[in-house]
């Protein structure tokens, strides 16, 4: 079951979006979330679905496995709907009891849930197909400049890649802990709130331990191969522009391009 | 009473295009008082196989029979299984939590709804039957040595009352002395307590001792189902999916291609000594 996460995966397979530089994926999955916010037009959203669709289709990753990854919003996407569609004032089309629901309310409801799914769908394309490796050497290479004001730039990612590559390994042990703990007759499923509260010490106590452990052992195996930080790190596989890298950041910036124009020439909803 | 899986599969993470087929087709019957070698390489399907035993790992076809009942029955008492199917994990002391060793004990009988006296009657006696000292009952389970943190947790289990204890993996990271611990006391455990037993390992050597009879699993698939001198016959065949038979049958194979006519089924150092002796003295 808590292997169902999609959301933050790397799914592995050979295709043109996977083998981009991770800084033109961090700055595409920019220009798609600002162009996400652009307004709300219809018009926007057909160009974004487009968008998508090429990227998703040129990523090879399957789209039952990127819809899984929505699962996990599904209650986030519940609320935002039915807030929106109730708690927007407008022309009245419909009157249940107290609540109203309105034609904007409607327009915005349906918007909102496009947005949130293409949001998340956008950001989680990036990490389907990049490598926390490599996304986090693409971080720090594309926010270098950063540096000049000291901030630690190299620290920042490593942290971040170790917190990632750690992620997996934490659900496993989690999940570890769970049935050893199942087995000797620890029940997480029944009884009230503060019942599973307390049901949960038995699982954080060794997972926090465990977690400390791996940490120290982890601190230990690099300062024994000599890290000691960024001063005069060199890369195994420095991050290099080539053809297709300048192909997509043509491509993003025509679509973003294009979205402003959409903006522009078409200001109303429709 | 005895423990039947009847024809199970089992498939990691349908539909998502990581599917794994880890058990095939896997068929076995475990009697009561036996004492069992589950031996595998590493993603052999040995540490999944022994999760359907007490219901942690849903079988995706077939079923399990524990004492004649059907486990995957909707009105089975699963709870029940799981303590009378005892199941040590591989780095059992990585889930102790409590502030003492005792309270840690406690919680598996504690889950059972006992009695608080009872409760504790069985934890004094599981720490007793795995050999730890009185005087370091009221200990952090942190403060004690790798062998002893491993007992504690097998009396964990144990203080359940199960009648099946499943080992995985009980000595792995352990030094020789560890490991010896562990082994005979579990040996004690059988012998005394009549507890059937399954020890799951990848290391023939640390089997063939103790075990009267040994199941091979390979790729999912159970491989061989006998007593250890039929498996060790198979030794070339066991090396082609990554096991070995112990030392000593590479030696007495060796011998008698040399011409020395000894007994090649001897598993333990101690039999191979004797046959080599009679061997000796015969050619004399």
């Amino acid at each position: 079951m808590i292997r169902d996460i999609t959301i933050g995966q790397y799914y592995q397979t050979k295709s043109v979006i996977h083998d981009l530089d991770p800084r033109v994926k961090l700055m595409g999955t920019l220009v798609f979330i600002i162009s996400l916010f652009l307004g709300k037009n219809v018009w926007l959203y057909l160009g974004a679905t487009a968008f998508l669709a090429m990227v998703i289709g040129l990523s090879r990753v399957p789209l039952k496995f990127i819809i899984k990854g929505l699962r996990a919003v599904v209650v986030l996407i519940l609320f935002s709907t039915v807030f929106n569609l109730f708690l927007t004032e407008g022309e009245v089309v419909l009157t249940i009891w107290k609540l109203q629901i309105t034609k904007e309310g409607i327009y915005t409801a349906a918007f909102m849930v496009v947005r949130l799914m293409y949001l998340i769908v956008g950001s989680s394309l990036m990490t389907f197909t990049t490598t926390p490796n490599h996304l986090t050497d693409g971080l720090e290479k594309g926010l270098g400049f950063l540096k000049i004001i000291k901030v630690p730039v190299h620290e920042i990612a490593m942290m971040m890649s170790i917190a990632l590559r750690f992620i997996p390994i934490l659900i496993e042990e989690t999940d570890k802990i769970m049935k050893a703990q199942m087995a000797r007759g620890a029940d997480f499923d029944n009884g009230g709130l503060i019942k599973k509260a307390k049901a949960m010490v038995p699982i954080l106590v060794p997972l926090i331990i465990s977690a400390f452990r791996r940490a120290n052992e982890l601190a230990m195996a690099m300062e024994a191969r000599c890290y000691h930080g960024s001063e005069g790190r060199t890369k195994m596989k420095p991050l290099k522009y080539k053809k297709n890298d300048y192909i997509a950041y043509i491509v993003m910036f025509a679509y973003l391009a294009g979205m402003i124009a959409i903006k522009v020439l078409r200001p109303g909803m429709i | 009473m005895s423990l039947i899986v009847d024809k199970i599969n089992y498939t990691y993470e349908i539909g998502t295009g990581f599917e794994r087929h880890a058990l095939k087709d896997v068929s076995l019957a475990i009697e009561d008082g036996e004492f069992v070698g589950l031996i595998g390489h590493t993603g052999s399907g040995k540490s999944t196989l022994i999760q359907h035993f007490n219901g942690l790992v849903k079988a995706t076809s077939g079923t399990i029979y524990y004492n004649g009942q059907d486990i995957y029955d909707k009105d089975y008492n699963m709870k029940d299984l799981r303590s009378k199917v005892g199941l040590v994990f591989q780095y059992p002391e990585h889930q102790l939590f409590e502030t003492d060793i005792f309270k840690d004990v406690c919680f598996g009988p504690k889950n059972l709804g006992l009695s608080k006296k009872d409760v504790e009657l069985r934890a004094f006696e599981a720490l007793r039957m795995v050999g730890i000292p009185e005087e370091l009952f009221y200990q952090s389970p942190f403060d004690l040595s790798g062998g002893q943190k491993r007992r504690v947790a097998i009396a964990g289990v144990l203080a359940m009352k199960p009648e099946v204890l499943i080992l995985d993996e009980p000595t792995a990271g352990l030094d020789p002395k560890g490991r010896d611990e562990i082994l005979d006391c579990v040996k004690k455990l059988h012998e005394e307590m009549g507890i059937t037993v399954i020890l799951v390992s990848h290391s023939m050597e640390d089997v063939a001792n103790y075990v009267d009879r040994i199941i091979v699993m390979n790729d999912g698939v159970l491989t061989y189902d006998d007593t250890p001198k039929n498996i060790f016959t198979h030794y070339r065949e066991l090396e082609a999916i990554g096991l070995a038979a112990p030392q000593v049958t590479y030696i007495m194979n060796d011998l008698k291609q040399a011409g020395i006519n000894v007994d090649t089924t001897a598993i333990t150092v101690e039999e191979a000594k004797e046959s080599v002796l009679r061997a000796v003295r015969k050619g004399m």
